[in-house]
C-alpha cells in the first residue's frame, strides 16, 4: 500500500501498528542556530522514525519502507539513500524493482546526484543486462532536458561499463537535428567517435565527421559547438586542419555572406597563426567587411580590428590575438622549416 | 550603475525565514554545513563576521564529524568529503582549525583517493573531480597534501581535459564551468597549473559571457550568478580574467539582487537563496568591488585567512 498517495490520506507512523515498538529519535539542531530549518510535521515525524531505525541499524522491510517515504519528502538526503543501499543489500533486493523505485523518484527530481549515484550502484548490481534500459532511462531524461549533465554523465558510464555503442552515434545525429546548438550533444559524439570499440577511431572517421560539422557551420555560423568540435577533429594534427580545404572554403563562404562571422574569423586566426596562406579571395572577404578599407594591410591586424568591433565584450582578448599571433605564425614557419614541410 | 545593498543581504542571512511549509527549508537539512559556509563566508566579505556566535557555530560543527574523522552535513548524517571541506572552511574563517584532530580528517581524506589517483566522496564509490578538489583543497589547508598521491591525482585531472581546454566530472564527461573550477583549483594548490593551456581554455571561459553581461556555464545555455565564481574564479587563476568586460558583469550580478529584502537569485526576477548570495558576493570580490574583502580564487576564503593559515600571524 503506498501510504503516501495523497498527504491527507496519509497514516502517521504513529498509528501504524507495524511501527509501534519504534521510539522516534528527535534532531538534535543545537541551539540558536545558524541556517536554521522549519519543517512540517510529516517531514519531523518521518524523520524522528528513520533516525531511530537507522541508529538501531535495523534492515528490515519497514526500514525499507521508512527510507522510501523519508526520500519521498526529501530526494536530496544523501544519508537515508546509503542507509537504503544496505538495507537492499541485507535483504538481497530485487534490483530490477529499484529501478522501478528510481524511475518513480526521479520526475521533478533530476537534478538530484543523490538519485544518479544510486541508480549506478543499482545499474552496477545488476551488470550488462541493464545496458538496454540505462540507455532508454537517460534517454527519457533527455528528450525533456537535452542538455541534462547529469544524464550524460550516466549515459557515459552506461556505455564504458555496460555497453551499448550501436546506436548512439545516431542517437547524436537525431539529437543535433532537434537542437544543432546542444553542446551536450557534440560533446558525446566526440566521445563515441573517439571511444566507440565499434568505429574506426578518430582517425579513421575524420573525413566523414568534417564534412558533418562543415554542413552544421554553415546551417548556423554564430554556433560555438561545430566550430570547437571542427577543432577537435584535428587536434594535435593542426597542420592537417590548416590544409583542409573545407575549412577555408567554410570560413570564405561565410565571411563572403556577411552574415554571423565572428567564429568564422576567429578560425581564419587561428589558421593564419598556423602558417595558413590565404586566397585572394578570402583577402577580399575579409576587406569587405572592414570599415576601414584596409586593402593590403596585414591580414591578422585587419581580422582582429573586425573582431574588437564586433565582438567588444571580448575586446582584450582579441587585443591579445592580435599582439601574439604574428609571434606564432612566425614560429609556425620556423618548425615548417625545421621538419621540412611546405604549405 | 546600482549599488550592492550589503546591510539587506546581512539581514537576509541572520534571519533565514522560518517558513514551515518551505520546501526549500526541508531539503537543506542535510547539507546545512555548506550552508554555514556559503553563509558565514559571505558575512566575512562583507565584514560581519562577529555578529555571529562562533562558539556556537563550532560546537554545532563538530557534532556533525563522525568516528572516521569525516564530518556530515548535519548531525546524524553520514560523512562525505563536501561536508568535510565546508568544516575546514567554516573552523579556517574563525581561524579555529585546531579544534581538529588533523591527522584523523586528514586520514579519512587521503582514505577516500583510489588507485587511478580520482576520489570518491564516500566510501559509496561516487566519482567526480568535485572530489578531486575538495579532496586537495582540504588537504591544502589542513597541511597534509603528502598523504595522497599527488601525482595520480595531478594525472586523474588532467584525464578529463576536453579538446576545448576545458574539464568535465570524469574523463570524456562535457566541459562545464563548475568543473572547471574545481580542476583548476585543484591543479593550482598543487603547483600543476602548466597542464591547463590557459590560452584555450581562457578563450572558453570568456566565451561564457552572454549579451546581458552574465556568465553562463556551458555554450547555449542561460547566465546565472553562480557562475559569477567559477568562470570568474578560473580566470583568475590562470591570469586570463581580462578576457572578458568586468563592469557588465558587475552590473548583472547587481541586477540579481533583491534590494527590498536581501540576498541575491540566480538571474534577475528570480528567487534569491544563500547559495546564489554567497556566489554573487564572492564573485563581486573577485571583481574587486569597492568595500568588500578579498577572497582567494583556489581557496574561495578571504585572502586574510589563507595568508593566517600558510603565513602564520
Amino acid at each position: 500500500m503506498d501510504v503516501l498517495q495523497k498527504s491527507s490520506e496519509r497514516i502517521p507512523l504513529s498509528q501504524r501498528p507495524e511501527y509501534a515498538d519504534v521510539k522516534p529519535v528527535p534532531q538534535n539542531d543545537g541551539p540558536n542556530s545558524i541556517v536554521p530549518i522549519s519543517y512540517t510535521d510529516e517531514f519531523r515525524e518521518t524523520m524522528d522514525y528513520f533516525r531511530a531505525i537507522y541508529v538501531a541499524d535495523e534492515r528490515s522491510l519497514r526500514a525499507l519502507q521508512l527510507t522510501t517515504e523519508a526520500i519521498k519528502l526529501n530526494p536530496g538526503n544523501y544519508t537515508v539513500w546509503q542507509f537504503r543501499r544496505l538495507v537492499l543489500e541485507a535483504l538481497n533486493a530485487d534490483m530490477n524493482k529499484e529501478l522501478d523505485f528510481v524511475d518513480g523518484i526521479v520526475e521533478g527530481n533530476s537534478k538530484n546526484y543523490q538519485i544518479w549515484h544510486h541508480r549506478r550502484w543499482v545499474a552496477e548490481n545488476l551488470g550488462t543486462d541493464a545496458s538496454t534500459r540505462e540507455l532508454e532511462f537517460t534517454k527519457k531524461i533527455l528528450s525533456k532536458d537535452a542538455k541534462h549533465y547529469h544524464a550524460w554523465s550516466h549515459r557515459q558510464w552506461v556505455l564504458q561499463a555496460l555497453g551499448g555503442w550501436k546506436d548512439e552515434l545516431t542517437y547524436c545525429e537525431l539529437l543535433l537535428k532537434d537542437d544543432i546548438f546542444n553542446n551536450s550533444a557534440w560533446n558525446q559524439r566526440y566521445f563515441v567517435v573517439t571511444r566507440s570499440p565499434l568505429l574506426g577511431g578518430l582517425g579513421a572517421m575524420r573525413g566523414s565527421e568534417v564534412t558533418c560539422t562543415v554542413n552544421a557551420i554553415m546551417e548556423h555560423p554564430e554556433n560555438e559547438s561545430p566550430w570547437r568540435y571542427l577543432r577537435g577533429l584535428y587536434r594535435n594534427d593542426t597542420h592537417a586542419l590548416v590544409k583542409d580545404p573545407q575549412v577555408a572554403s567554410v570560413c570564405l563562404k561565410i565571411l563572403t555572406a556577411k552574415n554571423n562571422y565572428v567564429h568564422a574569423l576567429s578560425m581564419l586566426l587561428d589558421l593564419l597563426c598556423h602558417g595558413f596562406q590565404p586566397s585572394l579571395e578570402i583577402r577580399n572577404a575579409v576587406y569587405g567587411l572592414s570599415d576601414s578599407g584596409a586593402q593590403g594591410s596585414d591580414l591578422v591586424k585587419v581580422v582582429c580590428s573586425i573582431l574588437e568591433l564586433v565582438d567588444p565584450m571580448r575586446a582584450n582578448y582579441w587585443k591579445w590575438r592580435r599582439n601574439i599571433v604574428p609571434a606564432q605564425a612566425a614560429q609556425c614557419l620556423k618548425d615548417d622549416g625545421l621538419t621540412g614541410l611546405s604549405l | 550603475m546600482g549599488e550592492l545593498a550589503v546591510e539587506k543581504h546581512v539581514k537576509f542571512i541572520l534571519t533565514i525565514e522560518k517558513e514551515k511549509d518551505s520546501f526549500e527549508s526541508v531539503v537543506m537539512e542535510h547539507i546545512r554545513l555548506n550552508g554555514a559556509y556559503w553563509a558565514l563566508t559571505t558575512l566575512d566579505i562583507l565584514g560581519k563576521l562577529n555578529t555571529v556566535d562562533q562558539d556556537e557555530v563550532i560546537s554545532w560543527m563538530m557534532q556533525c564529524q563522525h568516528e572516521s574523522g569525516g564530518f556530515g552535513g548535519n548531525i546524524g548524517h553520514d560523512p562525505h568529503l563536501l561536508y568535510t571541506l565546508s568544516a575546514i572552511q567554516v573552523l579556517a574563517l574563525f581561524d579555529k582549525i585546531d579544534a581538529l584532530d588533523i591527522d584523523k580528517v586528514s586520514n579519512y581524506i587521503a582514505g577516500l583517493q583510489n588507485n587511478d589517483g580520482s576520489f570518491s566522496g564516500d566510501m559509496w564509490g561516487e566519482i567526480d573531480t568535485r572530489f578531486s578538489c575538495v579532496a586537495i583543497l582540504s588537504l591544502a589547508l589542513l597541511k597534509r597534501l603528502d598523504k595522497i598521491n599527488v601525482e595520480k591525482a595531478v594525472n586523474y585531472i588532467v584525464s578529463c581535459k576536453n579538446l576545448d581546454g576545458g574539464f568535465g566530472c570524469t574523463p570524456g564527461a562535457e566541459s562545464h564551468a563548475g568543473q572547471i573550477f574545481c580542476c583548476v583549483a585543484a591543479l593550482a594548490v598543487t603547483g600543476s597549473l602548466h597542464h591547463v593551456d590557459k590560452d584555450l581554455l581562457g578563450w572558453w571561459l570568456c566565451e561564457r559571457q552572454v549579451k546581458s553581461g552574465g556568465l553562463n556555464g556551458r555554450p547555449e545555455k542561460l547566465p546565472d550568478v553562480c557562475y559569477s565564481w567559477w568562470v570568474l574564479s578560473s580566470l583568475i587563476m590562470i591570469d586570463r580574467v581580462h578576457w572578458i568586460d568586468k563592469e557588465k558583469l558587475i552590473k548583472f550580478i547587481l541586477d540579481c539582487q533583491d534590494k527590498e529584502n536581501g540576498g541575491i537569485s540566480d538571474r534577475p526576477e528570480d528567487a534569491v537563496d544563500v547559495f546564489h548570495t554567497y556566489f554573487g558576493v564572492a564573485g563581486l570580490s573577485l571583481l574587486e568591488y569597492p568595500g568588500l574583502k578579498a577572497i582567494d580564487p583556489a581557496y574561495a576564503l578571504p585572502v586574510d585567512v589563507v595568508n593566517r593559515i600558510f603565513f602564520g600571524r
